[in-house]
């Protein structure tokens, strides 16, 4: 396979994950301005800043209003991770990655941008607004299906996987990252009423919510939620779970290739260095440093699996 | 030319016989059609608009930053040609292409064609798509054309022109295929009625017929690729489709590069060479090292491999000169010369401006003709005498004279009609028709049919999907 349609096959995967990411963040953004009307500009500001677009916004905005942000998110062109932004690199890359996809995929991607443009033609009122988000959830989920159902599990599939749950680590860690102080046992205010609602609003943004309620029951604590959302396997947007995949597909790619990757090496030492350890080791050499240098290792794996299969010269 | 009552000129209708009837090819489908209920066909008309868009087969139209991408329309009233129609337009086509790869081999090997004084020497000399450099080289195989699109139009029951020959890179083959395989989901039952001929082989048949071209440097299966200029190109689609359903890599001028004295790819394992490349990218931009130094798209160094017989390039360098449309005026005598047989199919008139006899009649008779650029493509540059105004005409009356040798004219043609489907019923427009031929050594393959062009306004002879141009599916019926 061409090294350039293996990079557009991650690529196209990591914009789609990211538009669902997105939509979820915006969601749960959304619930809590709507419930905590005090709270909703820091709400929003940590929504930017975990998307990674908080500069951008406050140079073209300025103030943090429902309003603007979610139009912000969801439309402007300048914004390149708002979700028209993001749909259409998907649809780029997956046209240049065309011939690597089945008609199935490539129909369900370029369904996904034609219609998530329409919807997204004028700006969504507050009342459209779950309604948008849905449909953006739904159509990554039948790009999705369209690429488990139709593909041949060869390489160009294993890229695509690569491709979502990089970003999808990436996405969960920068939520730890941006939310890591509500997890400190060192806040005052801990135990109290007031964290619950923010800790809703984390597992909410990994749609994680109802699992946690089956997992952990009523006691809702920081521990375990971080501990769910960087540990537990079983949880398909959590730190270990993404990794598990990453290094699963790597392997599968190295035994198809026949030769070991230092990008293969580098995911084994993700899993069995960062991941294995209890979380209140995690906790005693500090949650954010843990996560920052999570993220900093996931971005080094991104560059080595370019550099490794030649996405570009 | 039939003129009818009020010497109001009458076209022919391929569908519908003077005495009002079906014409024979269109019988069965006109029984089916007329016992169908039109709302239903309508329907299914939306149907294929949004399977289209789906589909992605959309183009971009230069110059239009606002209309990013557009669809082709395309109409659900198929264009039938009998067996025997097409057994004489086949037979024709053949005769056509192989005198054409002949006068190519020839222009770029011992001229006798000139020597001969056949074909005036600087029409050669002085056409910008004539390649020096492929003088004396032999492309593997001798082929020149691989790939090319004769565009065929119609005036009557048995007058069928050539109007041009596309040997450079004719595009539009995706839509054939796409056509029909969008006839056959909306309408299966009509094709469990009618007896038409298959079209949907044709990737496989150019896959076998540029394999069968390999440089004599292959060593077992061929590997062949396309080359694009990448997704913004307005074939961008075709160049995908292609490759897809040969299963060949499409490649940009950035995945290739020369390693080893042969043109590899860069494979998520390394570089890969490959024999074979299809190339949907025009001379000039081929080699920034041998030709234009500023080309993104090209491969450094791609030339010298071909010299060395390690890659084949479909079609030729330096193909492109058959498509000059002044030389085009002399295809009669170049088949005469090359296969000893009068053409099969005629030209259309022209008149070559560069010749003062010829150009005072055609600026004499400027409101009835056409004139196009020697050079030109598209239906862009070209004047449509009847349709221009007094002040077109004199502005390009201006043109004309100032640089005669860049034109030739031809007659208005009264090209046939075959109906499209309106709300309103079936309404004639004008067609042209594009069947794909392939050659390699092994022989030339024919895909029956081809790509009709319709113009969708009443009245309009302009069918390029540039200027607002649609299509049909094109059934040729068994025999």
């Amino acid at each position: 396979m061409l090294g350039k349609t293996a990079g557009s096959l991650f690529w196209m995967a990591r914009y789609l994950e990211r538009s669902e990411n997105n939509a979820r963040l915006i969601d749960a953004g959304f619930r809590i301005a709507l419930t905590r009307s005090t709270t909703a500009a820091a709400e929003w500001k940590s929504v930017l800043v975990t998307a990674g677009v908080d500069r951008a916004f406050v140079g073209a905005h300025g103030e943090y209003t429902s309003a603007r942000v979610v139009d912000f998110m969801l439309r402007d062109p300048a914004n390149p991770s708002s979700i028209l932004s993001v749909i259409k690199q998907a649809r780029d890359n997956a046209r240049t990655a065309r011939t690597a996809l089945t008609r199935e995929v490539w129909e369900a991607v370029n369904t996904n941008w034609m219609t998530l443009t329409a919807l997204l033609k004028r700006p969504v009122r507050d009342d459209d607004l779950p309604d948008v988000l849905t449909a953006i959830r739904q159509q990554s989920a039948q790009v999705r299906g369209a690429l488990n159902g139709t593909m041949l599990r060869n390489d160009g599939f294993n890229f695509s996987l690569l491709g979502t749950f990089l970003e999808r680590a990436d996405n969960t860690a920068r939520i730890l990252d941006v939310k890591y102080y509500l997890l400190l046992p060192s806040v005052a205010h801990i135990g109290s009423s007031i964290d619950n609602v923010q800790w809703e609003t984390i597992l909410r943004s990994v749609s994680a919510h109802r699992a946690y309620r089956w997992l952990y029951g009523a006691e809702i604590s920081a521990l375990k939620i971080a501990e769910f959302l960087i540990l537990y396997r079983q949880l398909p947007r959590s730190l270990a779970f993404c990794c598990e995949r990453m290094e699963d597909n790597l392997a599968q790619l190295e035994r198809g290739y026949g030769a070991e990757t230092e990008a293969g090496t580098m995911a084994r030492a993700l899993c069995h260095e960062r991941l294995s350890a209890p979380i209140q080791t995690i906790f005693d050499s500090g949650l954010h440093e843990y996560v920052t240098a999570f993220l900093r290792a996931n971005a080094a794996l991104a560059r080595q699996i370019e550099h490794d299969f030649r996405f570009v010269e | 030319m039939l003129r009818g009552k009020g010497g109001r000129i009458s076209f022919f209708d391929e569908m519908t016989s003077q005495e009002g009837g079906p014409r024979s090819p269109y019988r069965e489908y006109c029984d089916w059609f007329y016992a169908e209920d039109s709302q239903r066909i309508q329907h299914k008309t939306q149907q294929a608009e949004a399977l289209f868009r789906t589909t992605g087969i959309t183009f971009n139209v230069y110059g239009d930053a606002d209309a990013d991408e557009r669809l082709i329309p395309f109409d659900v009233v198929p264009r039938i040609i009998s067996a025997s129609e097409w057994r004489r337009l086949s037979r024709g086509i053949e005769q056509r292409v192989r005198a054409l790869n002949a006068f190519l081999y020839d222009i770029y090997h011992r001229q006798e064609i000139l020597r001969a004084g056949r074909v005036p020497t600087r029409l050669i000399a002085r056409n910008d798509a004539f390649l020096p450099m492929m003088m004396g080289l032999d492309p593997p195989g001798g082929i020149y054309t691989h790939i090319s699109g004769t565009d065929i139009v119609r005036t009557g029951a048995n007058e069928f022109y050539v109007l041009e020959d596309n040997a450079r890179t004719p595009s539009g083959v995706s839509y054939m295929l796409e056509n029909r395989e969008t006839m056959l989901q909306m309408f299966p039952e009509l094709f469990a009625k009618v007896a038409v001929r298959e079209v949907g082989d044709y990737p496989i048949n150019l896959l076998k017929s540029l394999s069968a071209c390999a440089p004599p440097k292959c060593g077992g299966t061929p590997t062949v690729a396309v080359l694009t200029p990448g997704i913004h190109n307005s074939a961008y689609y075709e160049h995908s489709f292609l490759a897809d359903h040969m299963g060949a890599e499409l490649v940009e001028g950035h995945d290739l590069r020369v390693v080893d004295g042969r043109v590899q790819m860069r494979t998520t394992q390394g570089y890969k060479a490959i024999d074979v490349v299809y190339r949907r990218v025009d001379d000039d931009f081929l080699d920034p090292l041998n030709f234009r130094p500023d080309s993104m798209l090209g491969v450094p160094g791609i030339w010298d491999v071909y010299r060395g017989g390690a890659i084949t390039i479909a079609n030729a360098p330096g193909t492109g000169i058959a498509d000059d449309k002044a030389l085009y005026s002399y295809m009669p005598d170049i088949i005469e010369f090359y296969t000893g047989e009068k053409a099969l199919l005629p030209n259309v008139p022209t008149w070559r401006c560069s010749e003062p006899e010829h150009l005072r009649e055609v600026l004499d008779r400027l409101p009835e003709l056409v004139v196009k650029e020697v050079h030109g493509s598209g239906g862009y540059g070209m004047l449509v005498g009847p349709a221009a105004s007094k002040k077109e005409l004199a502005a390009f009356r201006a043109k004309l004279e100032a640089n005669p040798g860049n034109y030739i004219a031809q007659p208005t043609l009264s090209l046939s009609t075959v109906p499209i489907f309106t709300k309103k019923g079936l309404a004639p427009r004008h067609v042209d028709l594009r069947p794909f031929v392939l050659m390699s050594p092994q022989g030339i393959t024919i895909t029956p049919g081809g790509l009709t062009r319709v113009a969708m306004t009443s009245g309009s002879l302009v069918v390029n999907s540039s200027q607002g141009g649609g299509t049909k599916d094109t059934w040729v019926l068994e025999d």
